[in-house]
């Protein structure tokens, strides 16, 4: 099993084996959405991601070397993709110190406790965004404010706070104070530095279909899911409940929906299977973001689901057996 | 009795009364008290069940068990409210919940009721310190990674503490680990 | 000795026996630490009567009184006196809009209605966020402190909703459930205390036209 999923590292993207191919892929996708946040958060949005990624893959070759005493693999790519996805969920004024904990939650309890790539569980890089979200939810929860004039602004953790969309609506803020939907697709209004431009993300999106990196079904039924859940109560009073379009847009679910619960190990095999996954990841984050206590629930939503991963495959399994 | 330290300890190796062992370990001093109150409760009730066991038939032995395990939980409780109302308001929901501890019961059924008075005492001793143990080395991890404290003692400032540790997550997270270390020394 | 056979009659008698030793030892128990109980309450109630009054000589938990508060409900005060004059209040006030449910708190007041301490009875906020409040807003620090402000006729707020009290950081929602607390502790207070009347309808924020 181990031997299968070593590749031994290559020069070229595209060449080696499907596992690294992939995960080069998936990064390849996430560069818009890194660029955006580049010229939104600046400086901070690129020391978080790079702290991110390299304690990402220093944590994954230390516990291989020395604890589980075999080759390590870090040339797979996928510590790195781990490390990106983290720093993505991260605002971008954490603390260095805060980044390396959850590189560590990460790849320590949510990747190798479990035996490592392949048989893990949950997703690595939520398991160390949820960690950190309840470790230190004061540092996780303040987002610094993006000036939309100034590109590239060198501010670190010195740089002004504020809310995110989803954090205002929990608290109750008219409709009226949210930023415009242009904003929330170009990326000008606050939150995790990877998560605020629905069109960068999108942009990735079709670049992974294009690829043939991941297929739809997912994605676009989580999306189908929080838009038609929230659609239902905005129409039965628009007043308290915001729009569907909005819920679309705003917080983590692009992010989420498009590269994280389309995670190979920790999302259904089958077609169907992927689908009931996706629904009950829309479901459950539209359910937490409207009535939980938490603002957002993306992250909560794909660690549940991936958790029901193994029933949902032993169960639409045999269906497709039957139906032949 | 040296069996319930390591070998048969009832937290790490026999997995047994883990209501308590996740619930009341947010500090080192919390899970030493839940401990130290289980050992007696442990002590008491092996020393009675061993004593009377001969006048109890086997068809109710039972509930005649569990209402003398309730009678030593309920004095422990009144005692702790009445002289320690601190730590009663931090542990108070689950010093009921130790009539219900599978440690309790499972020693008198499969140790008091069989062996000795003075065997059993012991036994409940051995059992007591080894849940003690494991329960205060957990609330101690729990509490310095959670708050940077030791026994209150502040070592890591506080801002450096992961909250999630003094959480429930944190418990499970923190048990697993403990339980794999105790796994792999006990192997070696 | 032979151990006793299932019979129904052993069955019973044992049981009984049982039952009634335990029995016996509890109601023994019981006795001796119902006092002590009752004591360690009473003085739980003392200390934080005490630490949020000014200084007094009287009983404040056997004088207590209900008062009614705009909303229709009433909460408990417990005046502080010093030879026979008042000097101040406690009052057990709560918040239904915590972010975890309800909060309670013992606000202290003295005589000129200004904040002398307060205490956190009871809450289910989150660690590390709401779960501040108990010294957040005691702390000297920015406009964080309540201590010996004077509630205007607005009431206390945070600076979001236009008042000029620093809310806690990320726990907006517990800092305004902890306010509100506040404020219903002193229109409570000062509805009764102002007029001398019993009971008054008068508005959350109350006025400050108290002695």
């Amino acid at each position: 099993m181990e031997n299968s999923l070593y590749v031994s590292p290559s020069p070229h993207i595209h060449g080696g084996d499907s596992i690294s191919k992939n995960m080069y892929g998936v990064l390849i996708a996430l560069i818009p959405a890194f660029l955006v946040s580049l010229y939104y958060f600046g400086l901070g949005a690129l020391i978080v991601t790079w702290v991110s990624v390299v304690s990402c893959v220093l944590f994954e070759y230390l516990i291989q070397k020395f604890l589980m005493k075999k080759e390590p693999t870090i040339c797979d790519g996928s510590a790195i993709l781990t490390g990106v996805l983290l720093g993505f969920n991260l605002p971008s004024n954490l603390p260095v110190w805060i980044v390396v904990i959850g590189a560590l939650a990460a790849i320590g309890i949510g990747k190798m406790t479990f035996g490592g790539l392949g048989n893990n569980i949950f997703n690595p890089a939520l398991v160390g965004r949820v960690f950190l979200l309840i470790s230190f939810p004061a540092q996780m929860t303040t987002w610094p404010l993006v000036d939309a004039t100034s590109a590239f602004p060198l501010t670190y953790t010195d740089a002004a706070t504020g809310a995110t969309v989803l954090s205002l609506m929990n608290e109750g803020i008219s409709v009226k104070d949210l930023p415009s939907y242009t904003s929330l697709l170009s990326g000008a209004h606050g939150g995790s530095l990877g998560e605020i431009s629905a069109f960068a993300l999108l942009l990735g999106f079709a670049y992974m279909l294009w690829k043939k990196i991941i297929t739809w079904h997912i994605p676009v039924t989580i999306i189908l899911t929080v838009f038609v859940f929230t659609g239902i109560l905005h129409l039965v009073n628009p007043v308290s409940y915001a729009s569907p379009f909005l819920h679309v847009l705003s917080g983590g679910l692009m992010l989420g929906a498009i590269f994280m619960a389309t995670d190979y190990v920790t999302s259904p095999m089958t077609k169907k299977g992927m689908v009931i996954y996706a629904f009950g990841i829309g479901l459950l984050t539209s359910i937490i973001r409207v009535f939980g206590s938490y603002p957002e629930g993306v992250s909560f939503a794909i660690l549940i689901m991936n958790a029901l991963t193994p029933l949902i495959n032993m169960y639409v399994k045999p269906k497709h057996f039957g139906e032949k | 009795m040296i069996n319930g330290l390591v070998k048969e300890n009832p937290t790490f190796v026999l997995l047994l009364g883990m209501c308590p062992t996740l619930g009341t370990t947010s500090s080192a001093i919390n899970g030493l008290s839940m401990g130290l109150a289980t050992m007696f409760v442990l002590i008491c009730s092996n020393f009675v069940i061993s004593a009377v066991k001969k006048l109890v038939p086997d068809m109710v032995r039972i509930p005649a068990f569990i209402v003398i395990i309730a009678t030593f939980v309920t004095v422990v409780q009144f005692c702790m409210e009445a002289y320690a109302p601190a730590l009663y308001a931090s542990l108070g929901l689950y010093i009921p919940l130790i009539v219900v501890n599978c440690i309790v019961l499972g020693r008198a059924e499969s140790f008091a009721a069989k062996n000795g008075v003075v065997a059993s005492a012991f036994d409940g001793i051995g059992i007591g310190l080894g849940f003690t143990w494991a329960l205060t080395l957990l609330g101690a991890c729990r509490e310095l990674l959670g708050t940077g404290k030791l026994f209150g003692i502040s070592l890591i400032p506080e801002e450096y503490g992961s909250l999630i540790f003094i959480l429930a997550p944190g418990a499970f997270i923190v048990l697993g680990y403990l339980i794999a270390i105790v796994n792999k020394l006990s192997k070696a | 000795m032979e151990k006793l056979k299932s019979t129904l009659p052993n069955m019973l008698l044992s049981l009984t026996g049982v039952c009634v030793i335990a029995g016996a030892i509890l109601a023994g128990v019981n006795a001796m630490t119902k006092e002590p109980i009752a004591q360690s309450k009473a003085a739980t109630l003392e200390a934080a009567i005490k630490a949020v009054t000014p200084e007094f000589d009287n009983k404040p938990s056997e004088e207590s009184y209900m008062a009614a508060v705009s909303d229709g409900d009433s909460v408990r005060i417990y005046p502080a006196k010093k030879g026979n004059e008042w000097v101040g209040a406690a009052v057990e006030s709560y918040s239904k809009n915590g972010f975890g449910g309800e909060i309670k708190v013992i606000v202290g007041f003295d005589k000129e209605g200004k904040i002398v301490n307060y205490s956190v009875l009871q809450h289910a906020e989150t660690p590390g966020l709401g779960a501040k409040m108990q010294d957040w807003f005691r702390t000297n620090k920015g406009n964080q402190s309540i201590i010996g402000r004077t509630i205007t006729a607005d009431g206390l707020k945070v600076k979001k909703d236009g008042g000029d009290v620093d809310a806690i950081t990320a726990a907006t929602i517990s800092s305004r459930a902890f306010l509100e607390a506040v404020n219903r502790a002193y229109s409570a207070l000062t509805g009764v205390d102002a007029k001398g009347a019993a009971t008054s309808k008068s508005s959350k924020e109350g006025g400050n036209n108290n002695e």
